[in-house]
């Protein structure tokens, strides 16, 4: 598996943003929003997905997104049917379709989720992933490299988590090591407690979640 | 008479949106006028997309029926996994947009008045979006009819029809057989059949093991078939004595004669009696564009692929199950992307400007039994002289026939979501 194929991708890409998409004469291809539209039947409208399977895609990091679709297009990301789409699109596209769904209000997804298990799920969180997923996974709009978890659909989280661990996806190394760490710690039902937490954190007026993570080594 | 506030907000039709987006935009009047005759998946999306792309359109939706039943996840009714009322979709997000819709049929369109006319008035349009979906031809299949198809439904429309299909699985006894009667390309969803025959495969081998399903096919092959036997040999046995599903294939297999007082049909060569018949029979575009002569002597309607205004009359743009789209298929997803493509050339021509590059796609997913979904996708573009719209080569195609397990479960969590996503997208 071709983890090397991913830093490479993921650095050309963020490289090439901004850079590339004015290089093409604009008007020899479709908007952003012509280009999203295409996502919206199973996306949802403006990448705002009412669930369950299907991810919301509104407000991800361009960059993010633009690797996610490489590697989705090259098979570095299992998919069923996600790769098979990907490869319908250029760079330059993937890269359009990043900036306008970037400039899309997140809309949180609703959705039932075990009450009980929030807290534990906020303290895990803090433990293991906020070094990483800042501020408790929300959108922030003005950083670079964010991945949304607050407000996501919880059984796409699950099928993503799941690709990590069954080698269907590249799962980077430190947030390999502090997986196993959780799990050897914590067992296999902190994730249902992760999950809990990240579809409970809604409103994101509110803290979330505090930043006393774990030390990295 | 002044107009306070609630009754300006009556008479826009607008609601909730208002409050999000400020005050609507003051263009009573004065704003052009885009007509929608047809508010099915094409034409309310297209409906949709012009609203939110600019507010000052007025837009108006004309269409008989309170209630859009979908044809997609309909063979989930057939075999009993889903509620009509789940696939059940009204009007009001539309209307809370500022859309008006008219529940009264398009009785005429009259292209040079730049008109739409139904029982009780005429709608003027700047601009006009035919999504007709389709007509049956009934006269196709001799012995066939409007009539004939309360004992013997095409459902192919979804609704009224379905419910008969699924009323008539339930009261059949076990060892019953269905004949589901497939016709000739093109038609309005070409996996759907096959579908339909997984799907009351599974209801039967549930409730009425001793019974099966056989399809009369008019053609050689189908759409997504290496998958759809795979699928029926895991699940039903197919190719086997006992396989719950079998196929008969064209030309010989087409039914071509029906009798429903002995519920019998007729091929070239064979008969046979069944306990309950589908019959779905050849479609042309739906009659409204027939009667507006934008359909040519295939019977679908030929459009310009940019703008899917229609080549036979300007300023009528023609999309979903009735247009000439070269590669994409039949399906509600086609005409969800056709919907936006149009209402982006909608929006443009209406300003003066020239439409921009389009971009469309197609998603259809199969559920062949429980935890077991297939898919096709593609990814199209405008060829260079505009001729035709091409599926990306390297890019789409379905599901491997290797897929494991998981993912075959995984089509079928992504199928939902597709369809929660999809009439959310063209209703809401």
């Amino acid at each position: 598996m071709a983890k090397a194929t991913m830093i490479t991708a993921f650095v050309g890409g963020a490289l090439a943003l901004g850079l590339c998409a004015g290089a093409m004469a604009e008007d020899e291809l479709p908007t952003g929003k012509m280009l999203v539209d295409t996502c919206a039947g199973c996306h949802g409208t403006n990448g705002n997905s009412v669930g369950p399977a299907s991810p919301t895609i509104a407000a991800m990091d361009p960059y993010v997104f633009v690797d996610m679709m490489i590697a989705f297009a090259e098979e570095d990301t299992y998919s069923t049917i996600m790769g098979r789409i990907a490869r319908g699109y250029t760079e330059e596209e993937y890269e359009l379709m990043g900036e306008y769904l970037h400039s899309q209000q997140f809309q949180p997804a609703e959705q039932e989720f075990d009450q009980a298990l929030v807290d534990k799920g906020a303290g895990l969180h803090d433990k293991y992933c906020e070094k990483c997923h800042i501020e408790g996974g929300k959108p922030v709009p003005d950083e670079e490299d964010y991945y949304i978890l607050a407000g996501q659909w919880t059984p796409y989280v699950e099928n993503a988590m799941s690709d990590f661990r069954e080698d269907r996806r590249i799962l980077p190394k430190k947030m390999g090591r502090k997986l196993d760490r959780m799990l050897e710690a914590e067992g296999e039902e902190s994730l249902a407690a992760l999950y809990a937490f990240y579809a409970a954190y809604t409103d994101f007026e509110s803290s979330g979640a505090g930043d006393d993570d774990e030390d990295d080594e | 008479m002044t107009m306070n506030r609630r009754d300006f907000v009556k008479a826009t039709g607008a609601v909730a949106a208002v409050g999000a987006l400020g005050a609507p935009t003051i263009a009573l009047g004065q704003g052009k006028k885009v007509v929608v005759v047809g508010g099915g998946t094409g034409g309310a999306t297209a409906a949709k997309y012009i609203k939110m792309a600019d507010d000052s359109i007025d837009v108006t939706i004309i269409e008989p029926n309170k209630e859009y039943y979908t044809c997609y996840m309909s063979n989930e009714v057939i075999s009993g996994v889903r509620q009509l009322d789940d696939i059940k979709h009204g009007y009001d997000g539309l209307k809370a947009r500022g859309i008006k819709v008219v529940h009264e049929a398009a009785t005429a369109i009259d292209p040079e008045a730049k008109v739409v006319k139904t029982a009780s008035g005429e709608f003027p349009y700047d601009r006009c979006i035919v999504s007709p979906g389709i007509s049956i031809l009934y006269d196709k299949i001799e012995g066939y009819s409007k009539e004939a198809a309360q004992k013997m439904p095409h459902a192919w429309k979804a609704g009224e029809q379905t419910k008969i299909l699924r009323s008539q699985l339930e009261a059949m006894d076990d060892g019953g057989l269905v004949i589901i009667a497939a016709p000739q390309n093109p038609f309005r969803c070409p996996p759907g059949p096959y579908e339909r025959a997984s799907q009351i495969a599974l209801y039967l081998k549930e409730a009425k093991p001793k019974s099966k399903v056989m399809i009369l096919d008019s053609k050689q092959k189908f759409s997504k078939q290496g998958l759809f036997t795979q699928g029926w040999e895991r699940l039903y046995g197919f190719g086997t004595d006992n396989s719950m599903i079998e196929w008969q294939p064209g030309p010989d297999a087409g039914v071509n004669r029906v009798d429903p007082e002995t519920m019998t049909v007729y091929t070239n060569f064979d008969e046979y009696q069944a306990a309950v018949v589908n019959v779905i029979p050849p479609q042309a575009a739906g009659q409204i564009a027939l009667d507006a002569g934008l359909a040519d002597d295939s019977g679908w309607c030929p459009v310009d692929k940019k703008t899917f205004e229609s080549t036979q009359h300007a300023g009528i743009h023609v999309i979903g199950d009735a247009a000439i789209a070269t590669a994409m298929p039949k399906s509600g997803y086609s005409a969800n992307s056709q919907g936006k493509v149009a209402a982006a050339a909608v929006v443009a021509l209406l300003k003066g400007e020239e439409p921009g590059v389009p971009s469309y796609v197609n998603t259809c997913y199969s559920i062949i039994g429980k935890d077991y979904g297939i898919s096709v996708a593609a990814v199209y573009r405008l060829s260079e002289d505009g001729a035709t719209i091409a599926g990306v080569e390297g890019a789409g195609g379905l599901t491997p026939t290797d897929a494991p397990d998981f993912a075959l479960a995984r089509e079928v969590e992504y199928a939902y979501s597709w369809y929660d996503n999809i009439v959310h997208d063209i209703f809401a």
